[in-house]
């Protein structure tokens, strides 16, 4: 029997906001337990929100880069439920207004693109951290992360598959960075997914009973749980099994998700506008403000790419899937290097020694002023594509070294001189008459034999485009 | 002990004829002697307070300072006070030390005022007796077998007796004026948002407001020039543009229309105590004032529609106090849920518990639309009422309670009875409108409360029409028997 899969997925983003949401405390991860924890994270009576503007421009930029609407007005409410990192016994958040309405991201798999509807996103203060065990006979709580601020960003169930789920979480990872809302730190929870799935029997209409999977910070982490409840589910169903609605846990050591107790979910919230704070309200005129402000998001610069430098839709994928990245790539074309060797070079050599140094690229110890002008003295037949990459090594260790030296230093430069490539070449054709039958016999690849031996009594140096067209014409000659 | 007033504190202390030290020294005596038998404050510091009097006698001595600087006042214990045990009147603080002042503590700082203790409320300010208070109930001065009212009941019998020459105190649904009428004081609740609530424990948030405690309007006028105005740490404070709230206090009120609403004379309302307010009413005709009626016409769901939205917001205020962080925790427990229960069945009282209860219901799935949303519009009703009345009339009067100071123990196991004393009042919190009590005469030598309403931020002119009622009359300077002595 075949079946139909499900999945939505709901994000809590962690915003890059220097204080908390409601207060003035620092958000920066990693302090010593309750060291950023004011009167307010601990919840003394008598403390009240105020709310940080700077979340709230975190919101609009997502609302607009996922083209979605923005509420004129919305309402925080209260979410009320015991734990003991919870210090106000309720958590602010938003309920029945979010602060963004519907919107859309498109996402691409493979060659297939498709758009992934958004529900809303809400803005929400999160919760302190319960440390089981981290103190004698006990739980320890640090509030240090109570009040963070977060956005809550809720898909449609549109996605059909753990390939479609991570390709959407991998795109909302993306742009939340671009727009520089979130760190996209996910070992540090600064972007988490709660993915609902069910299953349905093949072009039935009627979506299954779901299950929640909490809390998964890894995409590796998605894209196994996702497999695992899928399975799980299709073989209760064929068993003749009901789901039963439930919230679910993965575990990475296991590679399977398992039910919580379905007494901790038996949760009325009884939410309620939070009477400590006024509605929001935003004009169209703070929305725009925001919007002039913002950077042009990767979608068109994609297009951009694609139709003005003529990159391939793979490589300008790649260019703009980090906003850095993309700087990266306009700095070095700035400098005057060609624009798809320079996405060439980023995607391949820089890539490859970035991951291998677990770097960022903005840590890269090649700058992109360095990098343009080795890819000029390609451009220039100074050095090969083989010289370019022997010279990348070296700058990579010591970036202070100057190319053109270093050219000279090492002997990279090309024999461009085509009597010097000619004599050369005679020289190999005389040596290697077995080779030049062959070739006159039909067999290419004699032509490549000799080539390699020319390129190797010029000890590499000769340009080998030149040596490819001097060969043709000797050898018709000959 | 001297009958003093705010204002003559103020101007002795300006004129160098007396020290804050003396006034503050006389005051804290008088407590010693007078407070076992009222139990109207639960912390006295007086070493504490002394240094903040030698500080203003210091100050004033450079000819520096403010209009209150060294005049001793009491803060309500729903206030955090920096390094004061701050109770809210519950077992579930008896051991809260604040680390910090509330906005209107800081304020009173500011200006050298001394803070000569904390007065005993209702617990969590839920109540029209003071007898919820874990520190035990407070006797009323005019008559100590009866109830000084709540929840500011501590602040009103602390002046009553004579022990502060002011207090603060906080009205969620008539806890500044129905004290004040039960001790023939004259309290004002400002329009919502006037001061700040930061640092004030939370009841029902959108419905609680600090205001001033005295025994003249003119003195209420001063307190409120230190506690009125805009704080960016309360996000519901309202940006309202400074006012001198004694500058036109004495101008006279000829002219003024006063607006008598029908359904506060209705059923309900003691004969006795109507007759003095009908006194009263006649007593502003001589001043001057024109009657106009007026008609409030949903006065009899302000009650229904206050115990639907006060219980809701103070069952979330209150879920903070869960043992984990600060004050009572149960000393034995099995697990985190034992030690909930416990911690919240030994910490709350009766009343507490009812209204947490309460207001957990009415939020529940499936009840919110029923309770919750149809009591926001009827508040949004009773709002309307108001707006209605104002276009007939500059300020609306009435009684403040509809009876004199009760018995103690009388009503406390009658909630629904000790519901009614706030009658009144509890529409204004519910539109955010400001009042006034004032003292207007006496039944059975208990004193009874003229309320006066007025519009929104129309603080000033409610001030100077109940000036210009205590200049023509002597209400407000009767003592209770003995409160001197």
């Amino acid at each position: 029997m075949s079946w139909d899969v499900v999945i939505g997925i709901e994000t809590h983003v962690q915003l890059q906001t220097k204080t908390k949401i409601f207060s003035g405390a620092s958000t920066a991860f990693g302090a010593e337990p309750n060291t950023q924890a004011c009167v307010l994270s601990i919840a003394l009576p008598g403390t009240l929100p105020v709310l940080n503007y700077e979340a709230v421009q975190c919101a609009i930029k997502f609302g607009l880069a996922t083209n979605a609407e923005i509420a004129p007005r919305s309402i925080f409410a209260r979410k009320n439920y015991f734990y003991p990192d919870l210090p106000k016994g309720y958590q602010i958040s938003q309920y029945e207004l979010p602060v963004v309405g519907k919107g859309s991201l498109e996402i691409e798999i493979g060659d297939i693109k498709k758009t992934v509807r958004i529900t809303r996103a809400h803005l929400e203060e999160d919760a302190g951290k319960s440390s089981h065990g981290a103190v004698e006979n006990g739980t320890g709580i640090d509030l240090n992360r109570a009040g963070t601020p977060l956005l809550e960003i809720v898909s449609e169930p549109d996605m059909t598959s753990a390939s479609e789920a991570v390709a959407y979480a991998k795109k909302l990872h993306e742009l939340v960075q671009w727009i520089g809302i979130c760190d996209g730190n996910m070992q540090e929870g600064s972007f988490r997914c709660d993915i609902n799935v069910s299953v349905k029997r093949k072009g039935e209409s009627k979506l299954g009973t779901r299950r929640e999977i909490k809390n998964l910070n890894s995409f590796k982490f998605i894209e196994q749980a996702i497999y695992y409840e899928t399975q799980w589910q299709i073989e209760m169903l064929e068993e003749g099994k009901a789901i039963q609605q439930a919230t679910v846990l993965f575990n990475p050591e296991t590679g399977e998700t398992k039910a919580m107790r379905s007494k901790e979910e038996a949760n009325d919230y009884r939410y309620f506008p939070d009477p400590d704070l006024l509605p929001l309200e935003i004009t169209d005129e703070k929305i725009r403000e925001i919007k002039e402000s913002m950077t042009e998001l990767p979608h068109l610069m994609k297009a951009r790419l694609e139709h003005d430098y003529q990159l391939s839709s793979y490589d300008a994928a790649g260019i703009t899937s980090d906003k850095h990245v993309a700087d990266y790539f306009f700095a070095t074309l700035k400098e005057g290097a060609e624009p798809k060797q320079i996405a060439n070079w980023i995607l391949g050599q820089l890539f490859s020694k970035l991951n291998e140094h677990n770097l960022s690229i903005e840590n890269s110890s090649i700058k992109p002023a360095v990098l343009s002008l080795l890819l000029k003295r390609i451009q220039d037949g100074t050095i090969s594509n083989n010289g370019a990459k022997q010279l990348f090594e070296k700058l990579w260790v010591n970036p202070e070294l100057e190319i053109d030296t270093l050219i000279e230093s090492e002997g990279l430069k090309q024999v461009s001189d085509s009597g010097l490539i000619e004599t050369m070449i005679d020289e190999v054709l005389k040596n290697n008459q077995a080779m030049v039958d062959e070739y006159r016999s039909g067999k290419e690849k004699a032509f490549n034999a000799l080539v390699g031996q020319i390129m190797k009594a010029s000890k590499g140096k000769a340009n080998p485009g030149q040596v490819n067209e001097l060969l043709r014409q000797k050898l018709v000659k000959f | 002990m001297k009958d003093w007033s705010i204002k003559e504190l103020s101007n002795l202390l300006r004129e160098k004829k007396i020290s804050s030290v003396e006034i503050t020294t006389d005051y804290l005596q008088h407590i010693k002697k007078k407070n076992p038998e009222i139990n109207a404050f639960i912390t006295v510091d007086e070493g504490r307070s002394l240094d903040q009097a030698k500080l203003a006698d210091q100050i004033i001595q450079k000819g520096e300072g403010d209009v209150l600087t060294g005049v001793p006042i009491a803060q309500k214990d729903i206030f955090c006070a920096e390094d004061w045990l701050t109770t809210c009147g519950s077992k579930m603080l008896h051991n809260f030390v604040a680390p910090y002042d509330a906005t209107v503590v800081k304020k009173f700082n500011e200006v050298g005022a001394v803070n000569l203790g904390k007065t005993n409320m209702d617990e969590f300010a839920m109540g029209s007796s003071n007898e919820t208070s874990y520190f035990g109930g407070v006797k009323n001065p005019w008559d100590l077998t009866r109830v000084p009212g709540g929840s500011s009941g501590g602040s009103a019998a602390a002046i009553a007796a004579r022990m502060c020459p002011g207090a603060t105190a906080t009205d969620t649904g008539g806890s500044i004026r129905q004290p004040a009428s039960l001790c023939g004081l004259t309290g004002l609740k400002p329009t919502y948002g006037l001061v700040s609530r930061y640092g004030m424990i939370a009841f029902a948030s959108s419905l609680d407001q600090a205001g001033p405690m005295a025994k003249s309007s003119e003195d209420c006028a001063m307190m409120m020039n230190v506690m009125a105005g805009f704080d960016p740490k309360d996000s519901t404070s309202i940006d309202h543009k400074k006012e001198d709230y004694t500058k036109n206090i004495d101008q006279p009120i000829e002219g003024l229309k006063i607006g008598l609403p029908k359904e506060y004379f209705a059923e309900g309302l003691d004969s006795d105590v109507a007759k003095v307010i009908e006194a009263a009413i006649d007593q502003y005709k001589k001043l001057g004032a024109t009657i106009v009626d007026v008609s409030l016409p949903n006065t009899n769901l302000s009650i229904p529609v206050y115990y639907v939205l006060a219980p809701a917001e103070a069952s979330s205020n209150l879920s903070r106090y869960d043992g984990v962080r600060y004050g009572h925790r149960t000393s034995q427990y099995d697990d985190l849920m034992d030690m909930y229960c416990k911690t919240r069945q030994e910490g709350f009282g009766e009343e507490v518990k009812r209204r947490i209860l309460i207001g957990t219901y009415v939020l529940s799935a499936g009840y919110y639309d029923a309770y919750y949303l149809k009591a926001q519009q009827i508040r949004h009703l009773i709002s309307e009422d108001f707006k209605k009345a104002f276009q007939a009339c500059d300020v609306i009067m009435g009684p403040t309670a509809p009876s004199t100071a009760f018995k103690a123990n009388e009503k406390i196991d009658d909630p629904v009875t000790m519901y009614l004393q706030d009658i009144y009042t509890i529409a204004t919190n519910l539109a955010g409108l400001p009042g006034m009590s004032i003292p207007a005469g006496f039944v059975n030598k208990l004193p009874v409360g003229l309320q006066i309403i007025g519009n929104y931020f129309d603080e000033a002119r409610i001030l100077n029409v109940a000036h210009q009622f205590q200049k023509a009359t002597d209400w407000h300077k009767a003592i209770p028997e003995g409160a001197l002595s």
